[in-house]
Order: C-alpha cells, then structure tokens, then sequence
C-alpha cells in the first residue's frame, strides 16, 4: 500500500491534494511525468501528473478534482489511508530548457502539474509571466505558489469574482502582443489548450501542451491514450504527455474522452447515493 | 506373448477421453472456463492409453522438456503426487500449459498412438494432475539446492519470467521478479480470457513459486521505476528480461482512432486484468458492441471475438485478409468459437472505419482479397480484388492482427543489442544478451509466440545464468 501522508482539500473540496509515500518513484520522478493510481482491488487505473515530488521525504504530491467514481473514491481516502498500487514515474519528463521569455498558461488542476514546469523554467534562468484561469475565485488553486514560481502572475476567472474578467486567452495575447515570447507551455482542460494553442499559433511561438487522455496500462501497450499529432498516431503514456500543442488534434482527443461517459456517470451516481 | 498382445489390445480399445465441457450455448455467455477437467477415472483410463515409448516423441516435442511418459505412468499407478512433483522438475506452471499449450503441434503432434488414431491427451493429463495437487495435495513443496547467496533479478512475470524464477529458485538462487503491472502473470493475466484461463489458477502458480521464496515486486515498470544498471547496483548479478511484445500494432487506415476501435491489447486487458465484464462492480468500463468485428485470426483474435460474445454481441465476426488454411489459430480455438457462435469473413480487409457525428465507429469498408504468391512468410499474399468494396456495420472493432516490441525499457538500457524491429538480439544457445549479466527471453526476443515457446526460452536462460552464476560469464 502506498500511504497517504498529507491531504488537503483545495478549490471548493472538489479538488484534493494528496502526498503520497513513494519513496523509489520520487527519488526518479521529474517535472511533466505521470504516475498512475489505482485505489483498490476493484479500482481504476487513474493517470494523474505529479505536483511536486520530495526525493528526500520520498512523497509525492498530486491533485485531482473529482469528477466521477474513481476521484470520488480517491477523496474517501483520508491521511494514514493508501492506495493498493501507485506505478511510475511513466511518460516523458518536460524538457526544460533557458530560451528567454516563456509564458505558462494554466486551468483547473493543470496548474498543479504546471507548478513544477514553471518553476524549473525559472531556475534554469528564464522570464516567466504566469497566466491562470478558473471559472470562478473559489475554484481557482495554487495562486501563491505559481506566483513565487514565476516572475509575474496574472490570474483571470471566467465570472470576473477576481482578476481579469475573462478567459486566459484574453491576456494571453496581451503578453504574446508584446512580441518578445520565446516559448508557451499550457496545461488545462482541452478547450482550453486548443485556444491556447491556436493564438500561438497566429504569433508563431512554439508550445507545449500537456495531454490526459483514457488510458490504461501507462507504459505504451494497450494503445488507449492515442492522439494524433501531426497526423501521426502517438501514445501520450509513452510519447507524451507533452506535445507540440500546434499538432495536436484537439477535437478527436475531446471526443475520445467521452468514450465511456454513459458509464461513468452510472457509476458515479451509484456512488454517490452509496456514499451518502 | 500372447499375454503382451492381450494386453496391446486391451489398451488400443481405450478410445480418447473425451473432455467434458460447457455446451457452447450456455458457455457463450459466460466466463466461467469451458473445459471442466477430466474426472480422476477418466484420467487413469486415458493414462493407460500411454504406450511409455522408450524414444518418446512427445518429450522431443516440449519446449520444456518434461517427462511426459513419466508423469502418466504415475498417473496410471493412482500416484497423483508423485506424477505432479515429476512435472515440476521441468515445468513450474502446469495447470497454466495444460490448458494453453498448443500440444497438437507439439508433444501430442508426435505422439506415436496419434499416427494410427488420437494421440494421448498429454494437455488434458498435465492438466488433471496440476488440478488435482491444488485440490487435494498436501501443499508440500517440492526440494531446493542449498541457498548459493546469488541474488537473481527476473523483469516480467509472464511465463518466461515464471519459468526462470522456478527454475533458478529451485537452484538455490535468490529471485525477485519485477513486474509493471499490479499483478503478476503478464499475458496469462491480462491477456489470455478467464474462459480459457481462469485467473485463480495463475495466481495459485504463482503464489507456489513465492512459498518457494520467489519474491513479487508489482507496480516496477523497469526502465522507469528502476533501471537494469540499478538492479546490478543494488547486488543482483545476473538479469533476465522477459517483458513480452506489449507494443499493439494498430491499422493505418481512415478512421483508426474513432471510439469503439480497441486494439486487443487493450480490449483484453480491460476486460481480463482490470476485470471490465464485471463493470460496474469493477470501477474498469469496457465498450459492449452488439455489432462486433475482430481484426485478425490468431489465438489473441478468438480470445476477443469469444470475449465480445460474452460480452453481449449479438454478432461477433472475425475479418481475415488470408483465407482459412492460413488462419495462424489453434483449431481448438478456432473450433470453440465457431461452436459459440463466431463467425468468420475470409479474405477480406478493411480499407476505412465509419463513424457518426460523435467519433464513434459505426462501420468499416472493406475490400475482397484473393491470394496471390507467397510472401516472405511463406504464406500466400493477400492480394485486393478490384471493385469488391463492402461495408460492415460494426460498433465496436478489435485489431487483433499483432504486436511490436515494447521499448520502455530497451531504450533505457544502454549496451543492449536489437534487431530491426526492436527485439532483445540473443545467442540462441544461451539466450545471453549483448549486455553482461542480462538474459532476454519470450516475445521480447521473438515477437508474439506461445506460451510455451516463451516458457523454453526462460528455460535456456535460466540453465545459462545458473552456469554464469557459478562458472561466469
């Protein structure tokens, strides 16, 4: 069993931080990787990227926001609890590297697997200007943390309860007007990254996006999580999750992830009348 | 004399016991295994069939070498015990190749009694005596050399795994198998069905290689969680690799990626390892067509398409692009799922997928094939008729036509030769690597094979790194 250590419940407690004692998968894990998550014998495979790891505690952070069966049985799940098996560090870490003026672009729970991105890109010497969304101040997570991991923070929620009244895009070409952005990285929900991605697209500025399809072994053999990038099939657990967001096919991933809604929500309905 | 031939004739009269199974009606809709196993009289009867060959073939014919007319005559002397302890010499996992090995290729193809009439039932026999040991044996394990202090790292538990795990744990080593998944068995639990397969069983083989000290590390993605140089920092001294195929090799044509297109690989493992068909009891879902197509005529194709039946397929068709004589499946096989109800389209291939306004596949286009010169396989290709499109309603697709070499964890090991398409390179004789100390094996050397086959090579390996162990490399 892998022992939860710390919990915290963020947002408006649908979204929940875990750290996780992990101690061989810390000590490899690095920015952008995966691991995957299974509660129980009867469990899911659930892919989540990691937050934050600590070689030296050997933990592992990752935050998820609960958004059917398998995520509601995660935040039953308190401190001293554990999950029957944890897998990783899977896919390919970010590649990081000193190009100058980078923006990273962030929405719901991708900001906690954009934090360590971001901050690595800080450390390693470039400007980073943050931009993260959410549709209303509640929701919004990490604010404190992304702003010490980057140079300037800008914040926006859908519904104007704070910052800028709008979407992240909005600002985003703002900053992108300026004309002097190197690289973008956004992590979010699809739609999102797909915005994102086509603004970037129009200043020709590269960007990274980072992918969460359906998935299920997590090391490149079952073929579930495949996108098309560029008009080639790729597997996002082995050759992911990070991708030129130029390439990536949005609306195929969009419709992929709905593979299994009917199911989903019969199982988490059942759920919920069970747990309450 | 003439009590001798008295005594032939007695024997030759024994027919072969048949195998009792579920009718296939009622099997095909459920998972619960098809075979029930011979009854212990029907065991002993179809023992005496066993005309104990001085030359055996059918010994000539194992991968793993057992001694077949060995195990029978206890069997014939009611010495149940004795015959399943005479296996385990060879083969650790018993009640798994009972039941999966292709004997009518191998041991029974060359059993002498099959040229004249029906070989003995080498498959069903092994079977009956490592299903009798579960059932009614003491548990008492078989004996161990003395412990060397050797310290062996096996990556994969699927059978080659498994067999060097048996085999160097009863030589006295100290072994730990790695294995990516949350547990252990590698294609025995993910991919071969609970019908042909029951997982228990797997798990009940490899629980007996633990209470002989193997130890089971679940949830090691080796290459990621932990690299091969690190097994050697960490004290282990020889390796063996043996992490199966697991690359899904999917079709190139429009339409691929719509919802309802698996590949087998994962269509089989959502449903044998994360346990699908048992949703929502299971958390894991699984896409239950009604309209089925499997893509592919091999052992993993009949897998699916008996699967998808189970599943609630009103049709459950297979598409092959060869015609029946090609058909790389075990007749047996082929056989269960035309008696369930599979029905089989030759010589044909798709050409497109059809999907509806939600990305899920509603159809496929294919195109008549008819065969022209043989290929590089020796088999006659498949060549496309003009103008012979046709469509298929399908809702849901299963590639079945094959796998490629997982790389996770050849590309995290330097010093590790491959070959073009991405397989472990090995010397033959020894199953040694281009890497000190790692041994490869299985579908990661071959590409997809048997069972068995895999079995032989964690064999060759394990002879090879017990004599490492000992002499050097």
């Amino acid at each position: 069993m892998f022992k939860i250590v710390k919990r915290e419940e963020m947002s408006d407690g649908t979204v929940v931080l875990n750290d996780i004692d992990a101690p061989k998968i810390a000590r490899k894990a690095k920015p952008g990787q995966f691991v995957i998550l299974k509660a129980n014998e009867t469990g899911e495979r659930i892919p989540l990227t990691m937050a934050e790891t600590d070689p030296e505690k050997g933990t592992i952070t990752v935050i998820y926001q609960v958004v059917g069966k398998s995520t509601a049985l995660f935040k039953t799940l308190q401190v001293g609890d554990g999950y029957q098996d944890v897998i990783g560090p899977l896919g390919k870490a970010t590649h990081i590297e000193k190009v100058g003026n980078v923006i990273c672009v962030g929405g719901g729970t991708g900001i906690a697997v954009l934090h360590p991105i971001t901050r690595a890109l800080k450390e390693i010497g470039n400007h980073v200007t943050c931009i993260i969304g959410a549709r209303t101040k509640d929701l919004l997570i990490l604010e404190d943390r992304m702003k010490d991991a980057s140079h300037d923070l800008r914040v926006c929620t859908d519904d104007g309860s704070y910052g800028h009244h709008g979407f992240v895009t909005d600002v985003l070409k703002e900053v992108l007007e300026k004309g002097d952005t190197n690289q973008v990285v956004a992590i979010g929900p699809v739609p999102m990254m797909k915005f994102v991605s086509l603004m970037t697209k129009e200043y020709d500025v590269p960007t990274l996006v980072s992918l969460n399809p359906i998935m299920v072994d997590g090391t490149g053999m079952c073929g579930g999580c495949r996108v098309s990038v560029g008009g080639k099939t790729k597997f996002a657990c082995v050759d992911g999750p990070e991708f030129d967001g130029h390439q990536v096919d949005y609306d195929e991933l969009m419709l992929r992830l709905q593979a299994y809604c009917e199911d989903e929500k019969k199982c988490y309905e059942e759920f919920c009348i069970m747990d309450s | 004399m003439a009590e001798k031939a008295t005594k032939r004739e007695k024997r030759e009269k024994i027919p072969r016991q048949p195998m009792p199974e579920q009718e296939p009606k009622v099997r095909a809709k459920n998972f619960d295994e098809v075979p029930f196993g011979l009854s212990q009289e029907a065991a002993i009867k179809e023992a005496q069939r066993c005309l104990q060959c001085k030359k055996p073939g059918c010994v000539a014919g194992c991968p793993v070498e057992i001694d077949i007319p060995g195990f029978i005559q206890l069997i014939k002397e009611e010495k149940f015990t004795d015959s399943i302890r005479h296996i385990w010499q060879k083969n650790s996992l018993p009640a798994v190749c009972g039941r999966v090995c292709p004997q009518e290729i191998q041991c029974e193809g060359l059993c002498i009694t099959g040229k004249k009439g029906d070989p003995v039932a080498i498959g069903n026999l092994e079977r009956f005596v490592a299903d009798w040991e579960r059932e009614n044996g003491t548990g008492a394990l078989p004996p161990k050399a003395d412990p060397t202090g050797k310290k062996v790292a096996v990556v994969g538990s699927g059978p080659a795994g498994l067999t060097v795990a048996g085999d160097l744990i009863a030589k006295g080593h100290e072994v730990t198998v790695f294995e990516a998944f949350h547990k252990p068995g590698g294609v025995l639990v993910y991919g071969i069905p609970e019908f042909r397969l029951p997982k228990d069983i797997v798990a009940q083989e490899v629980n007996f290689l633990e209470r002989l000290g193997v130890k089971v590390e679940c949830n090691q993605v080796v290459g990621r969680t932990i690299t091969i140089d690190e097994l050697f920092e960490e004290g282990y001294e020889a390796v063996f690799i043996g992490v199966g195929a697991g690359l899904p090799v999917l079709l190139d044509v429009p339409g691929k990626n719509l919802i309802g297109i698996y590949s087998a690989n994962e269509y089989l493992t959502r449903s044998n390892l994360m346990k699908a068909y048992r949703f929502p009891e299971y958390d894991t879902p699984i896409i239950q067509g009604k309209n089925v197509v499997t893509l592919g005529a091999g052992n993993v194709a009949m897998d699916s398409a008996r699967t998808a039946l189970r599943l609630g397929a009103e049709n459950s068709r297979i598409v092959y692009r060869r015609s029946r004589t090609e058909v790389p499946a075990r007749a047996a096989e082929v056989h269960h799922a035309e008696e369930e109800g599979v029905e089989f389209f030759f010589l044909a291939a798709p050409t497109k997928f059809i999907g509806d306004d939600k990305g899920r596949v509603i159809g496929m286009e294919c195109l008549q094939m008819e065969l022209g010169e043989p290929d590089a396989s020796g088999r006659r290709r498949p060549v496309p008729v003009e103008g012979s499109e046709f469509e298929l309603e399908c809702d849901l697709v299963i590639v079945a036509v094959g796998t490629g070499a997982n790389p996770i964890l050849t590309q995290s090991t330097d010093g590790l030769s491959l070959n073009k398409w991405g397989y472990i390179d090995v010397d033959e004789k020894t199953a040694k690597t281009t890497k000190k100390g790692v041994w490869a094996g299985g579908d990661i050397v071959t590409g997809s094979a048997t069972v068995i086959l895999a079995m032989g090579a964690g064999r060759i390996a394990a002879n090879s790194m017990h004599d490492f162990l000992q002499l050097g490399w």
